[in-house]
């Protein structure tokens, strides 16, 4: 019985629960004895609950471990004796077999495919068939449990109620385990990387040429791991021209959203603004790539700058500060929101004028916010990949000249993990370990963010 | 405007005040504010004396801080706020398009309800005035400036140690005489109070009350309370004022032993408010 086709089953158990648990609480007001604790809706969902809820997390489960369960049966049968031991060709073997015996394909390359292909079937079909059991033994049974429970005093209510808390525990749960175990594969992947290539190396190298050798005749390749030129790019272009644009450009638009434009202009203007956020990166790094680019490399050229590269920094960091403005802006615009008006009228009342009120009372005042606010949007261009890819160039240049092509990390990440890799080269392990710094540094960022922030909220009540 | 001031001007000016010393130094006539199309101020006369303390009394609700914020065009920092009628200070119209509303609310001080010192040392928001209004023309000068204003809002022993210190960090009572030192650092003609006690306990609050009758004759001072015990002991005139109007306006120990009106005297002995 397919996946689907069980779930549904369960579900109308489901459902059936449902109707004969409610019946029977209604039956209840009916014997005319004390006043019910729950409404029968919530006798039904109980057990509704409880037939669905265990059956389809067995099933959840059992659907990850049924696959290994088959492979074993089928690797322990006498016919599995004569597979070749190399794991990969075994897998390969394997695989051919599954695919026959679920008929997604007509005959075999290897002929031991074609003479695993029934014990697959075989094995596949019994273990499906002790799964779907299992499951509608346990939806049986958990909603037979709970409708025997069911009585006038019965606290149903009280008890969906905590089932529901449950549910929506776990969903939460989901996500921080699944970035839990990003984390943990980062990590891993990145320790086989340190033990191919000192940290020491990686950290503080001067040169990056991640292409290995593949023969020992080969020139050029020296496979050289120094990720300073990276990191620089990263902060060169997203810490710094990123920053020069979109600090004063998002700060002056907080300020003149918050403090000078009419409620008419605001209801506009801030969701306008928004609008800048919501345009895919894909979008920015063409407008990077094809329009700003090119003007820059002219300009250069024009006003006689060396080095100017049709790939420059300075494309790939205007275009960065354009597209982070909205989030410097709208987390100044909050917290120049948050400085209260007790401090506007107060400076106003000493005969201040709006603009020296605004310089020497409120954007001081708003700072931990804003400060907060802008390292938010720092860690969110470091982690930017999109327009460098597009418009900064794969050069790993180690250079302060902002007409230059540099690269930053996620640029050679993408590089080094697109095409046809091997996975257990250090090329390709070098990504790994570059994302784990890309990571510890955006949670670091966000960290201080959020703390300055905070601190800064409690300030004022 | 400030070149000419520096001429013959400012003898006329000066003259005037010589001349006015017994004349009010506010008058308001047929005052009206409205908040949109709503009248919260309606047809209010009243004179403002250099050498008393004026308290304005009422109900809540009845337009004393939205008069009081009339007087020094705080109420211009309202949009849907409207005022008509004539305000003069020292004469001069303060509604009237060459009127410098800087100019105004440096001679015309205010301090709130609830303490707002900047988020700035003690010494920079006593300092916050001189600084923008250019009055001190130098750190000596300035330092002077603060120490003496500190002094007369009888805070100086307590923070002189401390002047770096964040002014927030002041207890309720220290904040509020930091605002009054603010307030008087521009040397204003005028200092508006806004229930400036209502935030505080009864000891902070003394304190606040002898400070206005020091401040008193120096500076003209208008003061809203709905402590009616509290504008016995500081005022020497009182307003009350109900739903938008001026009910009565006399001298203080007139109105509390013998109101004119019925609404006062319900008012007075604890009827309504
Ligand atoms: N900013 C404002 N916008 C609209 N109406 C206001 C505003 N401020 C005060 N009012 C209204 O004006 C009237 C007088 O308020 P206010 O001057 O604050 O009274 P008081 O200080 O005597 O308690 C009240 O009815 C109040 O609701
Ligand atoms: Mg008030």
């Amino acid at each position: 019985m397919s996946l689907a086709a069980l779930a549904l089953l369960i579900l109308g158990l489901g459902l059936i629960a449902w109707v004969a648990a409610r019946a029977k609480a209604m039956s209840f007001g009916s014997t005319g004895q004390a006043r019910q604790h729950s409404l029968p809706n919530y006798h039904g969902w109980y057990v509704a609950l409880w037939a669905v809820l265990p059956a389809l997390f067995f099933l959840t489960i059992w659907s990850s471990v049924s696959g290994g369960l088959v492979t074993q049966t089928v690797l322990e049968s006498p016919a599995a004796a004569s597979l070749p031991a190399m794991e990969m060709q075994r897998d390969a073997i394997l695989d051919e077999a599954r695919r026959l015996a679920e008929g997604r394909i007509d005959a075999a390359f290897n002929p031991e495919a074609e003479a695993l292909a029934p014990i697959y079937a075989e094995a596949t079909s019994f273990y499906s068939l002790i799964g779907s059991s299992i499951a509608l033994l346990l939806a049986f049974a958990a909603g037979a449990f709970a409708f025997t429970r069911l009585s006038p005093t019965f606290r149903a209510r009280t008890r969906v109620e905590r089932l529901v808390m449950a549910s929506l525990l776990i969903a939460s749960l989901i996500a921080i385990l699944t970035t839990l175990g990003i984390v943990l594969s980062l990590l891993f992947e990145s320790l086989r990387f340190f033990s191919m290539v000192s940290p020491v190396e990686f950290l503080f190298g001067l040169n990056w040429s991640p292409q290995m050798a593949i023969r020992a005749d080969q020139a050029g390749s020296s496979g050289a791991f120094g990720a300073i030129p990276l990191f620089w790019g990263t902060i060169f272009i997203g810490a710094i021209i990123a920053m020069i644009v979109a600090i004063p450009l998002g700060l002056m638009s907080a300020i003149y959203l918050t403090q000078y434009a009419s409620g008419r202009v605001r209801a506009w203007m801030k969701p306008a603004l928004e609008m800048l956020a919501g345009v895919p990166t894909v979008v920015y790094g063409y407008f990077a790539a094809l329009t700003v680019a090119p003007a820059i490399r002219d300009f250069a050229v024009t006003i006689g700058i060396p080095g100017a590269s049709s790939e420059s920094a300075l494309a790939a960091g205007l275009v960065m500060g354009i597209m982070i403005i909205p989030f410097v802006s709208s987390m100044a615009d909050d917290s120049i929101a948050a400085v209260p008006q007790a401090m506007r009228d107060g400076s106003l009342a000493m005969g201040a004028t709006t603009s020296e009120t605004i310089r020497r009372v409120l954007v001081p005042a708003a700072l931990p916010g804003v400060v907060g606010g802008v390292l938010l949007a720092v860690s969110r261009a470091i982690g930017e990949t999109m327009i460098v890819v597009m418009a900064a160039g794969l050069a790993a240049n180690l250079t302060a000249n902002p007409f230059q092509s540099v690269t930053t990390v996620t640029t050679q990440i993408v590089q080094l993990l697109t095409g046809d890799q091997e996975f257990d080269s250090a090329k390709t392990l070098a990504a790994f370990a570059l994302g784990l710094v890309l990571f510890i540094i955006t949670l670091l960022l966000n960290i201080v963010a959020l703390r300055v922030v905070k601190k800064y909220r409690e300030a004022y009540d | 405007m400030t070149d000419m001031s520096d001429t013959g001007m400012s003898d006329i000016a000066a003259g005037q005040r010589v001349l006015n010393e017994a004349a009010p130094k506010m008058i308001a006539r047929d005052v009206d504010v409205f908040y949109g199309d709503k009248k919260a101020i309606d047809n209010v006369s009243i004179d403002i004396a250099l050498e008393n303390v004026t308290a304005f009394i009422g109900p809540s609700g009845c337009g004393k801080s939205t008069f009081l914020r009339a007087l020094n065009r705080m109420n211009d920092t309202i949009a849907s706020a409207r005022v008509t009628g004539k305000i003069e200070l020292d004469g001069e119209d303060i509604y009237s398009s060459g009127m410098d509303v800087v100019q105004l609310r440096a001679r015309v001080g205010m301090v709130f309800q609830k303490p707002n010192p900047f988020p700035k040392s003690i010494y920079e928001n006593v300092a916050y005035g001189p600084r923008i209004h250019g009055l001190a023309s130098g750190k000596a000068d300035m330092d002077q400036i603060v120490e003496k204003s500190l002094k007369r809002a009888g805070l100086w022993e307590e923070v002189k140690d401390r002047l770096a210190e964040s002014g927030t960090a002041l207890s309720g009572g220290q904040q509020q005489r930091l605002c009054i030192a603010r307030a008087i650092a521009v040397d204003p003609e005028v200092i508006l109070m806004d229930e400036p006690c209502s935030a505080l306990d009864p000891i902070a609050t003394a304190k606040i009350e002898e400070l206005i009758h020091e401040l008193r004759g120096r500076y003209a001072i208008v003061i809203v309370t709905h402590n009616m015990q509290q504008a016995a002991r500081v005022s020497q005139r009182t307003a009350f004022f109900h739903l938008g109007n001026l009910v009565e306006y006399g001298d203080t120990s007139e109105i509390f032993t013998n109101p004119r009106a019925t609404r006062t005297k319900d008012y007075i002995t604890g009827r309504y408010g």
